[in-house]
């Protein structure tokens, strides 16, 4: 390792670092501003200088940027020496000419990196006479608030959005001190990374939306650990509450997830938890058919009264925690539960689970995918299904130019450099879809092809893998790619509900395995704890079809945070309410499952709870309330309980805490991991919880409140090492029990580099998440079911779903702006498609099928495969159209552009009063 | 009078030189000789020896530059590149503007000459956009040339080929630094590159490249054709060859003249620009361009020399001076220079781009009487800080702060007294 | 999500002669943002300026978004993102025209032309725009019309070429 001497101490820095990393990493605080981690340099804020000396006898030494000269062996610098100060301090003075200085009124302020390297580098007083330059605004959209007079040209934004993120619609416009960065016109940001803006822009320029509406000063914020519920990926957030509203969301670092960057689902998409759907309180269907909420202590009375020791039947769910889970199913016994997913769903689920236990190949995390250097993507929309894998995809495709650079002797941080020698050239990814995707733009090659064409794509180029027998030349420039990359990686999913795709995915990955043992293979997975789910219910067969067809066996069915109606057609719904089965409900928000229940039991949501979820690669993680759960809300596994003791089951009744279902849970083979995913309750750091607050927070804590009656006293946190205080250690604790980073002088995120062991390296804490899914490497063997194949058939289409971030997700979509961003549903069609029916972009179809016919808004595109129509899943006025659905469609001729007009369906039109709303 | 090389098909009528007018003066042969009997290596050993230092502004000696070029085995395969860095837009300079517009194939030889030797196949003329008359007479000789075979595939028959394109710059003097030079070719905001690595190794569409001023490039047909030997006679101090030295301000015969290397700075201004008009005294000249230091009265007898000038404490630059009198006001002179490098920052680097509009801003408060001692210190400040090669990301702002930085050094005098009289001294006399 | 393909304007935004010329440009550049400044000017040559359709439309062609192209088109001096008249005329004030006295000159030319810096007259003839050092510096002070260059400027010269133009422009 190289040792580079700074101000005449030795230090040992890693390889191919940069002298600013290597600073920081000895733990020096050198300032900059526009170098990042994950972006690496460029030399523009110039603010990173040190003076460096050739050897022992040069005195006088010259200024050189941190960030952009190599930390090579024997390095010999000065942080300290009056030259170096004076230039940095002079860097903040000129970038303070223009800067308003509005920090009061700025949602930065507190955690502004700028106001951090202004106070670092001792800038006080200026001596600036002149005008300052001002810029007009622009609207971005709902998400991002705009204040172009905070710049300081960093161009961090625009290297997020455009060059990290593949954004088109934000750039750097004009010159000299006149540079503006923003659209060309006011618009909302295209990118579905934008809300990253907030965080990669060191002042307060990109700011987030919401947050500014209801607003709290970073060290007022109460945070946890917490991991996001939007998608199966299981990025880690750090979300931040105050006055028992949850404000915001930050990135949590996690280096094998999501780095530095999460989706603007996960950090925009949890407004639901404060909102106006939320349950409350526990309600009892009344005889007229409205809820009666009933009173606290009431509820163990009407619990008793409706279970008895009839048979008990429960639905769990893929986005409740693998506790609550577990502790249904331990409840109901296992041939009584069911995991709660669709039958294709749960198929494929199940199917990807065990491909996964078996197959040679890797099953990556999003860090390994970020090193892919040949990619396939078979079914998948990733930008729309598991986002923040898109990103890291999009990042792969740059290892061809990082590799390149690294021949001509240039380091990967060296960005500028990097890219202008690749110029267009990338690591090879190619994409089979129905429709288009957001990673087409770096595809070197896309195909267009219905569900059944891509598995069938993906058997074909998986024997020619073993076999070499295809002349498609498609297919043998594929192979090529693929045999001759180091770290090829195969990706796929359910989110077609095409069973034989994920096999075809495994059969590629299995026959490119026998000659590279780094072959990757990676499936999404659609809800947060899907795998888990199915890890749990593994042996079990119990669908939601055969609950149905026995639904009058059955006295009382609990459904837990689970709305059958996304899973169940009208048909189905229609058979459970109409069955003399009690329904009891646990959940978050309001939905179509409630209404029909007989009992609801309010939910604690992710924020007021801790729990565990499995994500996509079978890594399982914990997350912490950020705030105790409001009104009567109990977290589902507590409801659970409850409703042992109602029956009387004396194992679950015997239940005090948490860590005792995570302790039960463990003794299931699947699970045997869970106990090492965190720390238990007893946990303490130097003798000391770990503060959910700021040590800094305004509010009051009284230190002996637990011994005293004058004073209140903190909300008691007894199940977990966390504290809804500021007291306690928030710094040598394990790193999946840190809820916010901050350190003397570092009170932007930036503090983040204090808690890893090295700038872009793991935490000082650890990695947090514990892999559940261990692979067996005895092979996959590849069963495909040839039911049927594709063939077009004149006037009929298939449906096949296409997804959106905002508004595909169940929770996150009963977000404000998430709902806003959605949009209206939509099907698409191929322009050829749209061509013989005579509509265009924005016009109405009449969709009609089985039981169906509705009018719906058309987009066009050039990439949707022909014969297919693509609907917007997810959509909760669209929830009759199914995947797989032969429907026809025609051109509405009375369509009013921006109203989804729905006809007649037998659910919708006994369900339209009641949901107004949506149309 | 010295012998004309670069200028000897170059006369008071702005006319074109046409190619067979071009070729009756010895054109092309250089390019025959080399084609016909000399390895590009050979050519590549010529122009080392011959010594010829870039004309472009910064003096690296060509022959070596060109060397750093990788060899085809060296890297991976793919075109190579030469760009004739025609961009001509520092302060006072108006040498290459003459060279195109007189003598266009004496350039283009040059240029496939270049190109011969460091294996490019791809030439550019990146010129500016208001050069419409060069641009003009430019893509005529270059027709010309695909018509007599220099341009083109198989050039006169060797297996040597070249495409070459003019391209007018859309504006912006930073196009003139050679990475950002190379972002304006490729069709992006011209912010200059981090150097290392050299454009030689990753240049225009990251392939190797060379970028050279014209003057430099006009010199190359000489070379080839009659020797590096007889190249460094021309000289009569240290450097080798002629260059085109340039006068301009009040004095009475502005002008471009080519003289030899070394030719002392009086001579070119007693001599050829005939001394300072009536009733003005000299104070003191910028030796090359507007991004250069002053030089003052005690300087007069040096030999333009890139070694002397740069041991005087300026720099040869482009070799065209600008002369200060004594009844302009240095202060006056300086802003007009900072305000120009400010508009023109390209805006990627901090003390560049936000430092530069308050040396402005201080030096309008000091033109307009509002100065104070304090600003007085500022601006030693700012000069260190904007002005130490290093600190900014390119050469713009150093070059910059030369002129401020000697004008405080030798002039310090006229910016007190802007302070203390509270108004600009020289206003009196209603000069400007 | 799903690509919107709004109706292409390019084609009837650009002419043909536009098209044909940025065609010629893209055949030599290897990928098409390469020739962004080449076709803004070849859209400016004609109209004098590159309006907002054009500029949209240019983006389509190249396969650029707005924001790309509108960084690229605002950072060159040369390329104009407001009318202009139709003789833009360039007024050099940088060093040697400065010592040589082009401040009284510009204030001559803007009372003649009654306009500043930026402005273009009323008749929309000319526009008037400072410009950096046009190197002919022996020559100065020095200004460009159009395209053509005028040297060693004084009053009377100025009313001369101004009146040339106008006369020029009455045609
Ligand atoms: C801000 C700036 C502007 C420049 N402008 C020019 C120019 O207009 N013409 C030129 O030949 N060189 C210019 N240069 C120098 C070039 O970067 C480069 O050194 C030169 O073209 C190399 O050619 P040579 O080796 O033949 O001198 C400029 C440099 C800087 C930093
Ligand atoms: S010194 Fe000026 S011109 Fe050079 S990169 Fe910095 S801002 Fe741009
Ligand atoms: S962080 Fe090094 S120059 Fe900006």
């Amino acid at each position: 390792m190289p040792t580079i001497i700074v101000d005449g101490k030795s230090y040992e820095v890693s390889r191919g670092k940069n002298l600013l990393e290597a600073c920081l990493d000895a733990g020096l605080d050198l300032p900059y501003f526009c170098w990042h981690p994950a972006m690496g340099s460029v030399g523009s804020c110039r603010q990173c200088a040190l003076v460096q000396y050739r050897d022992d006898d040069d005195k006088h030494g010259r200024i050189v940027m941190g960030c952009m000269t190599p930390a090579a062996d024997g390095t010999r610098v000065s942080l300290k020496v009056d030259e170096a100060k004076e230039f940095r301090e002079a860097v903040v003075e000129s970038l303070m000419l223009n800067h308003p200085h509005d920090c009061p009124v700025c949602s930065e302020g507190g955690e502004c990196h700028l106001q951090d390297m202004t106070v670092m580098v001792g800038h006080r007083d200026r001596r600036y006479k002149g005008k300052k330059n001002t810029h007009r605004n622009q609207y971005l959209g709902p998400l991002i608030n705009h204040e172009m007079n905070r710049c300081i040209t960093c161009y961090r934004c625009e290297r997020f959005y455009r060059d990290y993120a593949g954004g088109k619609d934000l750039a750097a416009q004009a010159s000299r001190d006149r540079i503006y960065f923003g659209r060309h016109q006011d618009g909302i940001l295209e990118s579905e990374f934008s809300g990253n803006l907030v965080e990669v822009c060191p002042t307060g320029v990109f700011t987030d939306k919401p947050f500014l509406e209801d607003y709290s000063r970073k060290w007022d914020l109460q945070s946890s650990p917490s991991i996001c519920s939007g998608c199966g990926v299981g990025c880690n957030i750090s979300p931040g509450e105050r006055y028992g509203r949850l404000k915001r969301i930050h990135n949590r670092y996690n280096q094998e997830i999501n780095g530095y960057f999460i989706c603007d689902r996960g950090r925009f998409g949890a407004g639901y938890v404060n909102g106006d759907k939320r349950t409350d309180y526990v309600g009892l269907k009344e005889p007229s058919g409205t809820f009666k909420a009933l009173k606290r202590g009431e509820v163990s009375y009407h619990l008793t009264r409706w279970i008895g020791d009839g048979n008990i039947v429960g639905i769990g769910s893929p986005r409740a925690s693998v506790e609550s889970n577990y502790l249904l199913q331990k409840l109901v016994g296992p041939s009584n539960f069911s995991a709660g997913l669709s039958f294709k769903e749960q198929t494929i689920l199940k199917r990807q689970v065990s491909i996964l236990q078996t197959t040679k190949a890797r099953n990556p995390s999003v860090k390994d995918i970020e090193m892919a250097d040949a990619v396939l993507v078979l079914g998948e929309d990733l930008t729309n299904t598991a986002a923040r894998i898109a990103l890291a995809i999009r990042q792969a495709t740059k290892n061809k130019a990082i590799a390149m650079a690294k021949e001509m002797g240039i380091e990967a941080w060296h960005d500028g450099a990097v890219k202008n020698l690749a110029q267009e050239e990338r690591s090879p990814l190619f994409i089979a879809t129905p429709a288009s995707t957001k990673l087409d733009d770096i595809a070197l090659a896309t195909m267009t092809l219905a569900p059944e064409e891509i598995a069938d794509f993906g058997l074909k180029l998986a024997r020619h893998l073993t076999e070499g027998d295809s002349e498609d030349p498609q297919i043998t420039e594929i192979a090529t790619h693929l045999t001759t990359a180091e770290r090829p990686l195969i990706i796929s999913g359910p989110s077609l509900l095409n069973a034989n795709i994920v096999e075809s995915a495994a059969a590629v990955a299995e026959a490119l395995v026998r000659s590279n043992q780094n072959t990757q293979l990676s499936f999404t997975s659609p809800e947060s704890n899907s795998i888990g789910s199915i890890l749990l219910s593994e042996d079990q067969n119990l669908t939601l079809q055969k609950i149905i067809e026995g639904i009058n066996e059955i006295d009382v069915l609990i459904v837990l945070e689970n709305d059958l109606s996304r899973r169940l057609s009208a048909f189905e719904m229609k058979q459970i309410n109409a069955s003399s089965a009690k329904i009891i409900s646990i959940d978050i928000l309001e939905n179509e499952t409630l209404e029909m229940s007989d009992m609801v039991l309010p939910a604690a949501s992710f924020a007021e709870t801790q729990g565990t979820l499995v994500n996509n690669e079978g890594r399982a993680q914990r997350f912490y309330s950020v705030f105790p759960p409001l009104n009567d809300r109990l977290p589902s596994w507590q409801w659970v309980i409850e409703l042992a003791r109602a029956i009387g089951n004396k194992e679950l009744s015997a239940i005090e805490s948490f860590d005792e279902i995570v302790e039960l849970c463990a003794k299931n083979n699947n699970f045997q991991a869970l106990l090492s995913v965190a720390p238990n309750k007893n946990f303490r750091d130097h003798g000391l919880k770990i503060p959910r607050q700021t040590h800094r927070n305004s509010g009051r804590t009284a230190i002996t409140a637990d011994v005293s009656v004058h004073e209140l006293q903190q909300t008691p946190d007894n199940e977990t090492p966390l504290a809804y205080s500021m007291e306690g250690l928030n710094r040598d604790q394990p790193s999946v029990l840190t809820p916010f980073v901050w350190s003397p002088g570092w009170n932007s995120n930036q503090s983040l580099q204090k808690f890893q062991a090295e700038t872009d390296g793991p935490l000082k804490g650890g990695a947090s998440g514990v892999k559940l899914i261990k692979s067996s490497g005895s092979g996959v063997s590849v069963a495909c079911d040839p039911t049927f194949s594709f063939t077009l058939e004149k006037n009929f289409w298939r449906l096949v779903p296409i997804y959106s971030l905002h508004g595909s997700e169940e929770m996150s979509y009963h977000t404000k702006e998430i709902s806003q961003l959605a949009g209206l549903p939509f099907i698409v069609l191929s322009d050829k498609d749209a061509n013989n029916m005579k509509v265009s972009d924005g016009d109405g179809v009449v969709v009609t099928g089985e039981n169906l016919k509705m009018s719906i808004s058309v987009r066009v595109s050039s990439r949707m495969a022909e014969g297919c129509a693509g609907y917007s899943a997810g959509y909760n006025e669209i929830e009759q159209l199914t995947a797989d659905a032969h429907v026809q469609i025609s051109r509405d001729n009375d369509w009013q552009p921006l109203k989804p007009v729905v006809i007649a369906t037998d659910r919708i039109a006994s369900f339209k009063s009641q949901d107004s709303r949506h149309v | 009078m010295t012998e004309k090389v670069l200028t000897k098909n170059i006369s008071k009528v702005n006319d074109t030189t046409p190619i067979d007018k071009y070729e009756a003066s010895e054109g092309y042969l250089g390019l025959r000789k080399a084609l016909k009997s000399m390895a590009p290596a050979e050519c590549l050993s010529e122009v080392k020896n011959s010594k010829l230092r870039g004309r472009g502004g910064a003096g690296f000696p060509t022959g070596t530059k060109w060397s750093f070029v990788p060899k085809n085995e060296d890297c991976l395969p793919g075109h190579k590149y030469l760009i004739c860095n025609a961009d001509e837009m520092e302060p006072g300079t108006f040498k290459d503007r003459l060279l195109m517009e007189q003598d266009p194939h004496q350039l283009i030889e040059g240029m496939i000459l270049s190109a011969y030797t460091i294996g490019a196949d791809v030439a550019y003329i990146f010129i500016r956009g208001e050069y419409r008359l060069a641009i003009q007479r430019l893509n005529e000789a270059i027709k010309e040339c695909y018509n007599s075979g220099y341009l083109g595939r198989n050039i006169l028959g060797s297996a040597f080929s070249l495409e070459m394109y003019v391209h007018p710059s859309a504006g912006r003097y930073i196009c003139g630094e050679e990475t950002a030079l190379i972002n304006a070719l490729e069709g992006k905001r011209a912010n200059p590159r981090a150097k290392p690595p050299f454009p030689q190794v990753s240049g225009l569409w990251g392939r190797p490249t060379i970028v050279n001023n014209v003057e430099t490039l006009c010199n190359i047909p000489h070379i080839i054709h009659k020797g590096a030997e007889w190249f460094k006679t021309l000289g009569v101090g240290e450097d080798s060859g002629t260059k085109l030295f340039g006068v301009s301000g009040r004095v009475k015969n502005p002008g471009c003249w080519e003289l030899p290397m070394g030719t002392p700075i009086r001579q070119i201004l007693e001599n050829y620009a005939d001394g300072m008009q009536t009733g003005l005294n000299f104070k003191g000249l910028l030796p090359g361009g507007g991004s250069t230091d002053f030089l003052i009265e005690s300087h007069l007898d040096l030999p333009m020399d890139y070694n002397v000038i740069g041991a005087a404490g300026s720099r040869m630059g482009t070799g065209t001076m600008i002369v200060l009198d004594d009844q302009s006001c240095p202060v006056g002179m300086v802003l007009n220079l900072i305000r120009f490098f400010a508009q023109e920052s390209c805006g990627f680097c901090t003390p560049c781009r936000d430092g530069l509009p308050w040396t402005r801003q201080v030096l309008e408060d000091l033109e307009n009487g509002k100065g104070s001692e304090e600003d007085l210190e500022t601006l030693a400040y700012q000069v260190k800080y904007i002005g130490t090669p290093g600190n900014t990301h390119c050469a713009l702002a150093p070059g910059a702060m030369e002129p401020l930085q000697s004008a405080m050094k030798y002039f310090y005098e006229d910016f007190k007294d802007h302070v203390t009289l509270g108004r600009c001294p020289y206003e009196i006399d209603g000069v400007h | 999500m799903i690509d919107n393909i709004i109706q292409s304007e390019t084609a009837s935004t650009l002419t043909s002669e536009e098209l044909q010329l940025i065609n010629l440009e893209l055949s030599h550049v290897p990928q098409k943002s390469g020739a962004a400044i080449d076709a803004l000017k070849i859209v400016q040559a004609k109209r004098g300026w590159v309006s907002d359709e054009c500029l949209i439309a240019i983006a389509k062609l190249l396969e650029m978004s707005a924001e790309e192209l509108e960084g690229i088109a605002t950072f060159y001096n040369l390329i104009f993102r407001r009318p202009v008249g139709d003789k833009v005329i360039l007024f050099c004030d940088s060093v040697s025209c400065w010592l040589c006295g082009c401040e009284n000159q510009k204030h001559k030319l803007s009372e003649i032309l009654k306009i500043d810096y930026g402005e273009t007259t009323k008749d929309n003839q000319f526009t008037l725009l400072p410009v950096p050092c046009l190197g002919a510096c022996d020559k100065a002070p020095v200004m460009m019309v159009g395209d053509d260059l005028f040297t060693n400027l004084n009053s009377s010269k100025l009313e001369q070429i101004i009146a040339y133009y106008r006369k020029e422009g009455e045609k």
